[in-house]
């Protein structure tokens, strides 16, 4: 894996703006009959992720993180706001620009087995990016250009090749997805909630796997509703609470400094194996929730300082301390 | 805790068992399997080795008076005379090709137009799918048979390739409906995206990712259309908007009728026609149930 | 002792040949316990529950016996089942909360099924609105479609619906998998206090997840493979497992507070393998790193300690 020029900026102690980074990103669906009423998936999201660096997108269902993994891979469209790679903004680029994005942004999906298409063999998937990326090159140069990065995933080449997806595991299918991916010599990689439909026993590799990935100079926004794969493997957490981010910073500070409400309630729910749940209530979900302008956490929030300026306008983030950033006036001190 | 010991593997292990399910044979293991498949080709394939060899045993023109009128079927006239004395066995063979010339064409014209109708408004979508959808609401609406009268003032002499161009333009939105909801259902799985984000355009998505995955619909697509096609030039016959130049078995069943089969008790001159109709369209629409429990694989039997 | 399992086994029918899914199954559940029913996917564990309630073609009863509250189920028949289906052993199959009829109102759906139990809904109408304050479902939820609930309600009702009658076993599959942390933790809860209540005698929670399981269930059961590999409390298998399945299994689940740099977990290598033609012996033997000779006769599921069930050779000898 090659480093970048930004890597190597970086090493020789230069400063360096992100790599990726999404500015005030927006995504309104419009619903109803001809498009009358608007509903916001994503709102005002904006951060940055530098070279070789892991940052974890985390959020429930119904909190934006797959459809912000999606624009970022343009595969929605953007409503408003910009993503730009490298200095350029992607989020117009069309044709033959796109195609070479896709040389340095790839992404991987939840579900293994839907990411193929049934009826071809699992390398289809190859033949494809050999086509439509590399149409000259030459068979045995090709060969062990596959050859090479299967073994860069962990997989055995005489195991997956000429094999149909059914006739291939879950871990199986998800490495050669990311194998797929390392054909192009990315930059830059989504991962969203790739691990979530594996077994428990080959989740790990997988995660590993991609870390391993890392330290070669690939940057992963790894996307998961799990906060413990989060902390596992990333160096910047961003919590993200219906479309709108509520606390980011590097995975340490939010974890043990969690500063929203709605990252202390994560934190407190989740069901970890080393304590037990504290006797906290805890307000649940309603299914209709009709406030749109002020805190996205308004409705469920208990912090004693809430007043009217939360209902009314939505809260910025704020800095509290180095590389923490919270939407919460009312939620600086701990 | 963890001993190195060597671990004796069985036979059973090293040979892990490789499924290989050779996705056409699979196919053909369960269409010979299938008896709607076998039954409903079989009489579509009777009906159509009849229309090619059937006309060659006779050697009467079907408008001709050759014979006594109104005679039950003989040793001479199989099918027996019409009221003016035709021979209804050249009527009947020479209107079963004209019967499956109507489904090719028409049929094949409608799943065309439904095929590219529905698989732009159905990979597109937006406002793209709006349009087609407003032209496809349109088409379906259309009074098929006033379009008719007024084609049919307009064009004294009608042939049957008029007729299947004209029941292929005005068939094709049930065709299209289905394939832009099978479009869009596909459409939305992680393979397009991932074709999406190897640089390929559209138009090849369209053709080497979603069509193949959606092979057996289009087929049974088709097949929906033949049988209506035919069913529909039938009718049309029937009621007198047909062809003016030609023989078809749905025009066979409008002279008997106009001209006294029914009262004179002629049945040899309506009912193998219509039975022909019934049984082809029948066999037809049988067959392409027994094709959904092939290409379907929950729908099979144990 | 609430439900008693003794080699049980049960097989699904193939094109290809019998799919051996449940082979010899044998364990105890207590009166007042909550078992949880752990594995990955292929090991079983819907086959079981399944199997004690609903035992439809493909699936094949093949041997054994299943004793509720010392009466023995006749699992494989669906009719004789009709009796104890609800009343005495009720199930919230996975996906439960999708299953909801959307043409009908929560309470008009409930008020159907309780007269194909032939129970009087007007009679249990009073018990029915005490189990929704219960579970924080307000009554005018009978009044609401299904698709006006969020999946957290649904689930909730689903549970008040499935122990209305005050079943003495209750199956939960994978009723906490689709929703959220916060309702999962407030499901999760509420089945802790259906059993506190004595609403429902014991459970069988079933879930790939461990880390609910830990906060809510007394004992665990690790399934492999269609075979069962380890039983003891929950504390036991967390913290100290016997069987080297459950033991890599614990140890390859990222925890909040294990970092990469700091400690690299590893997973188990290996498939788990087809139960067509399952190997001989112990199932787990080629992905275990201990395995040796002995293994190609399949281990016994024994009381190794104390309430501490094991399916290994290594563990017996070792308490030989």
């Amino acid at each position: 894996m090659l480093k970048s020029k930004k890597t190597i900026l970086l090493l020789a102690g230069g400063s360096v703006i992100g790599m990726l980074k999404l500015d005030k990103i927006s995504k309104i669906y419009s619903t109803g009959t001809f498009g009358g009423k608007l509903l916001p998936a994503v709102v005002d999201v904006s951060f940055d992720i530098g070279d070789g660096e892991v940052v974890s997108l985390i959020g429930e269902s119904g909190s934006g993180k797959s459809t912000i993994g999606k624009m970022i891979l343009r595969l929605i469209t953007i409503s408003s706001g910009k993503i730009i790679f490298d200095g350029i903004d992607i989020s117009t680029l069309k044709k033959n620009k796109l195609k070479s994005y896709y040389k340095e942004v790839q992404g991987v999906f939840q579900d293994p087995f839907s990411s193929y298409n049934p009826i071809f063999k699992a390398e289809k998937i190859f033949t494809t990016i050999r086509q439509e990326f590399y149409p000259k090159m030459k068979d045995k140069e090709w060969e062990e250009k596959v050859d090479s990065s299967l073994k860069a995933v962990g997989l055995n080449p005489d195991q997956v090749l000429n094999k149909f997806p059914h006739q291939l595991s879950g871990g199986q299918l998800q490495r050669f997805l990311i194998a797929r991916a390392l054909l192009l010599d990315i930059k830059f990689l989504v991962a969203d909630e790739i691990i979530s439909m594996l077994d428990a026993s080959t989740r790990v590799d997988v995660l590993n796997l991609l870390v391993e990935l890392k330290s070669r100079g690939l940057s992963i926004l790894f996307i998961t509703h799990d906060l413990s794969l989060g902390y596992y493997i990333s160096e910047k957490a961003i919590i993200l609470y219906r479309g709108s981010i509520v606390e980011m910073g590097t995975t340490e500070k939010v974890y043990s400094n969690s500063l929203h409400p709605y990252t202390k309630m994560l934190m407190t729910s989740v069901p970890r194996m080393d304590t037990k749940w504290e006797e906290v209530d805890v307000e649940l979900k309603a299914k209709q929730i009709e406030n749109t302008i002020g805190c996205v956490y308004y409705d469920r929030c208990r912090v004693p300082d809430k007043d009217t300026g939360c209902a009314s306008k939505k809260p910025q983030l704020i800095e509290v301390e180095h590389d923490h950033f919270v939407a919460c006036k009312h939620c600086m001190e701990e | 805790m963890t001993e190195q010991i060597n671990i004796q593997k069985s036979e059973k292990i090293d040979k892990v068992p490789v499924i290989k399910p050779k996705k056409i044979n699979e196919f053909i293991y369960f269409a010979l399997r299938n008896n709607k498949l076998k039954i409903g080709l079989g009489v579509v394939l009777f009906f159509i080795l009849l229309a090619i060899i059937g006309p060659l045993f006779t050697k009467y023109d079907w408008n001709a008076y050759i014979g006594p009128m109104s005679q039950a079927p003989s040793r001479e006239f199989w099918f027996g005379t019409t009221t003016f004395g035709q021979d209804v066995y050249t009527q009947f063979v020479l209107g079963l090709r004209a019967a499956f010339l109507v489904g090719i064409i028409g049929g094949g014209l409608g799943t065309f137009i439904g095929i590219i109708i529905g698989f732009v408004a159905g990979y597109r979508g937006g406002i793209v799918d709006e349009v087609l959808n407003i032209l496809t609401n349109v088409v379906l609406v259309i009074p098929t048979f006033a379009l008719l009268l007024i084609i049919a003032a307009y064009l004294k002499v009608r042939g049957i390739m008029i007729e299947s161009v004209f029941i292929g333009l005005t068939a094709w939105p049930w065709a299209a409906r289905a394939i832009r909801a099978q479009t869009f259902s596909l459409r939305s799985r992680d393979f397009v995206d991932m074709a999406r984000m190897s640089g390929m355009k559209p138009l090849k998505i369209i053709f080497t990712e979603i069509a193949p995955n959606m092979m057996s619909y289009l087929l049974m697509t088709f097949i929906l259309q033949f049988g209506g096609a035919i069913l529909i030039a039938a009718t049309l016959d029937f009621i007198g908007l047909g062809p003016t130049n030609t023989i078809s078995l749905g025009l066979m069943m409008n002279y008997a009728v106009m001209w006294g089969a029914l009262q004179f008790g002629n049945w040899w001159w309506f009912v193998p026609p219509g039975f022909a109709i019934m049984a082809i369209v029948g066999s037809l629409y049988i067959m392409n149930v027994g094709l959904d429990e092939v290409f379907n694989p929950k729908l099979r039997e144990m | 002792m609430s439900l008693q399992t003794k080699n049980l086994r049960v097989y699904y029918q193939t094109l290809r040949g019998d799919v051996k899914a449940l082979d010899g199954v044998t364990f105890n559940i207590k009166d007042g316990e909550i078992m949880g029913l752990a594995g990955e996917s292929g090991c079983g564990k819907t086959t079981l529950a399944n199997s004690i309630i609903y035992l439809t073609p493909p699936m094949k009863y093949i041997d054994g016996s299943v004793e509720l509250d010392g009466e023995e189920l006749p699992i494989w028949d669906m009719d004789s089942m009709n009796t104890f289906r609800y009343k005495k052993v009720s199930i919230i199959p996975q996906y439960a909360m999708n299953a909801m009829n959307p043409t009908r109102k929560i309470g008009k759906m409930t008020e159907e099924l309780l007269v194909s139990k032939r129970v009087s809904y007007k009679k249990t109408r009073s018990e029915l609105e005490r189990r929704l304050d219960l579970v924080e479902l307000k009554n005018d939820i009978l009044g609401m479609y299904p698709i006006e609930l969020s999946g957290g309600m649904k689930q909730r009702m689903v549970l008040v619906l499935s122990t209305l009658l005050n079943p003495s076993l209750l199956i939960a599959d994978e009723i906490t998998s689709a929703l959220d942390v916060s309702t999962q933790k407030a499901v999760a809860e509420m089945l802790v206090e259906f059993r506190n209540r004595k609403i429902v005698k014991s459970m069988i929670v079933i879930t790939h997840d461990i880390s609910i399981l830990y906060q809510i269930a007394d004992s665990i059961l690790v399934m492999y493979a269609g075979k069962l590999a380890e039983k003891a409390s929950t504390d036991a298998i967390v913290h100290s497992p016997m069987h080297p399945y459950t033991r890599l299994l614990i140890s390859s689940l990222p925890k909040v507070g294990v970092k990469y740099s700091e400690k690299k977990l590893t997973g188990i290598k290996g498939n788990t393998p087809l139960l067509l033609n399952p190997p001989i012996g112990c199932r787990f033997r080629d992905r275990c790193p201990v395995a040796f000779d002995k293994c190609m006769e399949e281990p016994p599921f024994v009381e190794i300690e104390k309430d501490h069930f094991v399916a290994c050779w290594r563990e017996r000898d070792r308490n030989a």
